[in-house]
């Protein structure tokens, strides 16, 4: 029927035109339109990078776009802040919370309207009363008491679009809105933004994620690289035609990986116990082990110890109780410089955090664990003819660009920064490969990059432990995978026999038996 | 013409945004100018002002001679707190750590009794040593216990001031009939042919030589060497030893620094520890050169103070620290000045130093300014 | 001999109140600056050049209430300063605040200078245009009650009022709510249309206000004029009591009346003829604040946003 015939008949609430925004030189977005049509749902589908975030920063105010025009309802309008955009009915719910942790529910979403009474003195009593009349409207329950610092991420991500309707939206922005939830929370939310259409409302909802695109949207327009590449009417589209679409060529969604046996256990973990940084235990009398040649996916929902066991492996944070090895060593409690001599290596999940010192160059990056051994140090004087050779070495073999080692990490694009921690983590040999979260926030091309690299680990006999969220990555690169929930491996099944609807249920707390 | 006025705004622009030296030099330009408004207003002429510092500092052997003395211990607090800075830490403690130095100098000075070349040494170790843990402290509460260390330095001050003081009303180290300590003894005094120049040779000689006789009258002493020493031994190790290394990956990040396997907690110290010694080594200096003993203090000298803005100056580079240093101890040395010839208030040096300090925190203001005059020079 | 105990005691008490006000004041200033996110640790300049405005005004006018006012003017013009280059300008606000804290005293003395032929010290304020003692000859002599309020300045009342009207302010009321939520993540503040930076400017021109109240607390009530050593440091600790008392402004006031209970204990114990030197006990609250830190363990909590530059327009 074609995108022009199926929305003729609709009305027309939103039309972004010619839409350009520029950063310096940067050119985000290529004069992009965008028509949102009442009661339907409009998917923005793009890499990381491509400028849906942006495009949706320009609609409410937050970005002002270098050239271009919005109208709502057919009325021009010029929004400069999100207060306009608020008058004008438009909400969003940011991909990162934008909620004020020591804040209740209740003072988070009348933020900004604050009912008073006298003299701009709060009036709690009818900010609790409103709060819990709009969220009985629209079936959004939440305890409005309740500090946003003590509630589940997809409870949080209630309190963000019951913001938006507090304050009357008419067309709610979600932004990449599942990353943080489980399948089956993604099946609540895709049944809230149905009740939602259901009441008027239009939603626009910004992925990546085909599959949900598939169940939730009604319409989707593709981006890359700043620039509009197609609408679609989504029933009428396959999940490939977008892939490809939306990466400018053929995508396989198969990683090259041959078949191997997997070697002796290498590593493992028994009965570990992990607190996390409010003092309550995140990981509970854990058992995993990592065989040589082998890479074991452990996937699981964020939040369920996953970042916690990880530092306590890599000895960042402290063991309450149970026993990790390696190579038959105690690496139990010990310091992160006693366990790297253990040979494990860390690629971690937050690369600007922890990967790199932004404020050194690359050169000085690549030996961050080496840079008191020999050839990089000599009687405690650096060696930096040595250290050069060295990222030298590792650029052209990484293929990191700038090929320049004393480019600052802190000027290398996300892609480029992960490359300088794989190259470095890899480079140093290790038995066991922790790669956390590794191609986070990454084009395709780097993703492909990462994946190679843990599989050509693998394939040399070294361990690999994959941590993701991302079910896909971890289904596609394992060879056995280890479902987390609340601080427990709760099932481990072999990749070929992995079926997404039960690693689901496993990752939501259903377990296996 | 007019293009070659383009062209140098051009280079004025691309130097004071793109180099640090660029955009500290115009700081300096702009603080001075910022002076010479006050003065202005306050019915002085700047240009004569400023005159009278310039020739207060240069005119004379002897007043080039007490402005390096005056830099001498801005140098070296200065690069205490840009050492801790290189770390990540904001060292505010110098102040008290430079009191310790200089206590415990006068008092293994005049205590001990040891041969001339062996006494030097040994009092300038031991209060470098004193003034070392007494910077690690507050390290260590940070590193044991989360005290951020600028609340713990800030206290630690005081308890040093009033240490001093206590010291000054002890039997037996205060001078009786004074509120100051004994002098240390002649062979812990540094100062430069200190002897000679008071024997009967020595002034017979200095009467012929007046340039080096104004020269020597003034407490020249070896400081100056050993603080320039130490500003390229701390550049040295920062930037070209495994332990600088260690020390810059926990200041850029202490989170990539800990996952890397370097003891975060321990370097924490050994930098407050280092950056203490620094000043304390400010205070031992100042007193085997200059003062010779301690006195009772009734607030803060400054000498920790002032050594945070000439690190800030110097980017916290310690090269620069010798260059900001002077600066620092030239425009105070010069700017007392202008109080007795012109009866211009000499604090003006103070309006200055912070109107530099101040432009240092906000180089995009700078820019845009020169930006603006750019695009203006530009559309002509 | 409970007598002498109680006598004791309110005396403690009186000299308490008397030496935190300033730092209470000036805390304030801190509390309301760094929980909109911007670090003061300029404090101390904008107490010094509140204490001068104050001095010299309450000795031209002879009205103390109009010089306090002045100083709190002064102040607020170098929270201004602070402001424009921390807000506007994206400034590192540590190096703004110590830039402040050189061109409080500087423009102080050079003030001072100007209007005092010369001088670096203030002329003295007769006691008739110092601030008001409120609750003087009251009490019945001798009274316990005499004695902890009878001396006391107008200034330690409004002190205490002032933590009330902050903790009102910051807990109770819409703006308050509001800044709390700018300190803490601005971005989300901004995305209600919450005016970031009109917060900002407001809160630090404000803690200049209240860090130049402080300055006129201590040249207009507790001495009667201004000198170079008069506020040495205050500033530093008022900044150490408000982190010490967890950004709130209920803790800060109890971190000021430990600071001034210890000082006070040090004046008292001064009076006595111990072996004790006056200088050991004078060194007592700062190491009572040192020992008080390390024993509470347990990492203070600053604002989320404390101390990063809002910056509106970024790519993400």
């Amino acid at each position: 029927m074609g995108y022009k015939n199926a929305t003729r008949s609709l009305t027309k609430v939103i039309e972004m035109k010619n839409i350009t925004k520029k950063f310096g030189d940067f050119v985000a977005l290529d004069s992009v339109n965008l028509d949102i049509f009442k009661g339907k749902v409009h998917a923005l589908l793009g890499e990381n990078g491509a400028g849906k975030s942006t495009l949706m920063n320009i609609l409410y105010g937050l970005y002002y776009s270098t050239s271009g025009e919005i109208f709502i309802n057919g009325e021009k309008v010029n929004i400069t802040n999100p207060n306009i955009a608020i008058e004008h009915g438009i909400g969003m719910v940011h991909q990162h919370f934008m909620l004020i942790k020591p804040f209740t529910v209740a003072q988070n979403i009348i933020l900004g309207r604050e009912p008073i009474s006298k003299m701009s003195v709060l009036n709690m009593k009818k900010a609790l009363k409103d709060v819990k009349e709009i969220s009985e409207r629209y079936g959004l329950y939440v305890d409005p008491n309740a500090k946003i610092e003590d509630i589940s991420v997809s409870m949080q991500q209630r309190v963000e679009i019951l913001k938006a309707l507090y304050r009357g939206a008419e067309i709610l922005i979600l932004d990449e809105p599942t990353a943080v939830l489980t399948p089956q929370e993604i099946i609540e939310l895709i049944q809230i933004i149905k009740n939602l259409t259901k009441e008027g409302k239009s939603i626009i909802l910004i992925s990546h994620k085909l599959k949900e695109i598939k169940e939730a949207a009604d319409f989707c327009m593709i981006i890359r690289r700043g620039k509009h590449i197609d609408t679609v009417v989504v029933s009428e589209t396959t999940e490939e035609e977008l892939a490809s679409k939306m990466v400018g060529r053929e995508v396989s969604f198969v990683v090259d990986k041959k078949d191997k046996k997997a070697g002796d256990e290498i590593f493992s973990i028994k009965d570990l116990v992990v607190k996390d940084n409010r003092n309550i235990i995140t990981v509970d009398k854990l058992n995993l082990s990592v065989k040589k040649g082998e890479i074991l996916g452990l996937a699981g929902i964020d939040g369920n110890g996953q970042t916690e066991l990880l530092e306590a492996i890599t000895g960042l944070r402290k063991i309450e109780s149970g026993e990790i090895k390696i190579n038959g060593n105690d690496i139990t409690n010990k310091t992160p410089f006693q366990i790297i001599n253990n040979k494990i290596a860390h690629i971690p999940e937050d690369r600007q955090k922890r990967g790199l010192v932004l404020d050194f160059d690359i050169s000085e990056n690549t030996i961050l664990e080496n840079y008191y051994k020999k050839p990089f140090s000599k009687k405690g004087i650096l060696q930096y003819n040595n250290i050069n050779v060295y990222a030298n070495e590792l650029i052209d073999k990484f293929d990191i660009r700038p090929k320049k080692a004393s480019k600052m990490a802190r000027t290398l694009s996300g892609g480029n920064q992960q490359k300088v921690i794989v190259a470095r983590e890899i480079t140093n040999d290790p038995d066991l490969l922790i790669a956390a979260q590794p191609t986070r926030g990454l084009d395709v091309g780097a993703i492909e990059f990462v994946h190679k690299s843990l599989i050509e680990q693998r394939d040399n006999e070294k361990a690999v432990l994959l941590i993701s969220f991302e079910l896909d990555e971890v289904m596609n690169v394992s060879d056995r995978i280890a479902v987390i929930y609340e601080g427990k491996i709760v099932g481990i099944v072999d990749a070929k026999d992995a079926e997404v609807e039960k690693l689901g249920l496993m990752m939501a707390g259903g377990g296996n038996k | 013409m007019k293009l070659n006025w383009k062209e140098l705004r051009k280079t004025i622009y691309i130097f004071a945004t793109e180099k640090t030296v660029g955009f500290t030099l115009i700081s300096i330009f702009l603080g001075l100018v910022v002076g010479a408004i006050f003065l202005t207003a306050a019915g002085f002429n700047p240009f004569q002002a400023y005159g009278i510092i310039l020739r207060g500092i240069f005119s004379k052997p002897s007043y080039i001679s007490y402005t390096i003395i005056r830099a001498t211990p801005l140098i070296l607090t200065g690069l205490s707190i840009a050492f801790a800075f290189k770390t990540g830490l904001f060292n505010i403690g110098a102040e008290g750590q430079f009191i310790i130095g200089s206590v415990v100098a006068t008092a293994t000075g005049y205590f001990l009794h040891l041969p001339l070349l062996i006494h030097i040494p040994v009092v300038i170790i031991s209060a470098v040593l004193a003034a070392g843990i007494w910077g690690g402290l507050a390290g260590y509460f940070k590193a044991k216990f989360g005290v951020h260390e600028v609340i713990s330095t800030i206290m630690l001050n005081w308890v040093a001031l009033y240490f001093q003081n206590f010291l000054i009303y002890t039997e037996g180290f205060q001078k009786p009939g004074g509120e100051t300590s004994y002098s240390i003894q002649p062979t812990a005094n540094m100062m430069i042919l200190k002897t000679w120049k008071q024997s009967a040779a020595g002034r017979e000689w200095l009467l012929q030589h007046p340039f080096w006789k104004d020269l020597l009258r003034t407490p020249a002493n070896w400081g100056f060497i050993i603080a320039i020493i130490m500003a390229v031994l701390v550049w040295f190790v920062l930037n070209k030893t495994a332990l600088g290394y260690r020390l810059r990956a926990v200041g850029f990040n202490r989170f990539a620094a800990e996952y890397g396997g370097i003891n975060v907690n321990k370097n924490m110290i050994i930098s407050m520890f280092i950056a203490g010694a620094l000043a304390g080594l400010a205070g031992a200096l100042q007193v085997v050169g200059v003062s010779h003993k301690v006195t009772l203090i009734a607030a803060m000298e400054g000498y920790g103070f002032d050594g945070i803005a000439v690190a800030l100056i110097a980017n916290s580079n310690a090269l620069g620290c010798i260059l900001a240093g002077l600066l620092f101890g030239a425009l105070k040395y010069g700017g007392a000045k202008i109080q007795p010839f012109m009866q211009a208030p000499s604090e003006v040096v103070s309006i200055v130093i912070g109107s530099i300090v101040f432009f240092i925190s906000i180089p995009r203001l700078i820019k845009l300014i020169l930006s603006r005059k750019n695009k203006k020079g530009g559309t002509k | 001999m409970i007598d002498t105990i109680l006598t004791n005691l309110a005396m403690i008490i009186a000299t308490t109140l008397m030496y935190s006000t300033p730092l209470v004041f000036t805390s304030l200033g801190g509390v309301i600056s760094e929980n909109s996110g911007v670090i003061n640790i300029g404090l101390e300049g904008m107490m010094v050049i509140g204490a001068f405005i104050g001095a010299a005004l309450g000795y031209f006018i002879g009205n103390p209430w109009l010089a306090f006012i002045g100083a709190g003017v002064a102040g607020g013009l170098f929270g201004l300063l602070h402001a424009f280059a921390c807000v506007t300008f994206g400034a590192n606000q540590i190096v703004s605040g110590i830039a402040i804290n050189f061109l409080g005293p500087g423009i102080a003395l050079f003030l001072s200078r100007i209007f005092f032929e010369g001088a670096t010290m203030t002329k003295s304020i007769s006691l008739d245009n110092k601030m008001p003692r409120p609750l003087n000859g009251i009490f019945p002599e001798g009274s316990l009650l005499n004695i902890i309020f009878d001396n006391q300045y107008a200034t330690v009342y409004l002190a205490l009022i002032m933590v009330f009207l902050f903790w009102f302010f910051l807990y109770k009321t819409k703006y308050g709510l509001r800044l709390i939520s700018v300190g803490e993540h601005p971005t989300a503040a901004d995305t209600l249309g919450i005016n970031v930076m009109k917060i900002r400017y407001f809160a630090v021109i404000m803690s200049g206000v209240f860090a130049g109240f402080g300055g006129a607390a201590m040249s207009l009530a507790i001495v009667s004029n201004f000198r170079p050593t008069l506020i040495s440091g205050h500033g530093f600790i008022a900044l150490a009591a408000m982190i010490f008392g967890k950004w709130k402004p209920q803790g800060a006031l109890l971190a000021c009346l430990l600071f001034g209970g210890s000082q006070g204990l040090a004046v008292f114990l001064g009076q006595f003829d111990f072996e004790i030197s006056s200088q050991l006990i004078s060194m007592l609250p700062y190491v009572i604040t040192i020992v008080v830190l390390i024993g509470f363990v347990g990492k203070s909590a600053a604002p989320s946003a404390d101390g990063i530059p809002y910056e509106k327009e970024h790519k993400n």
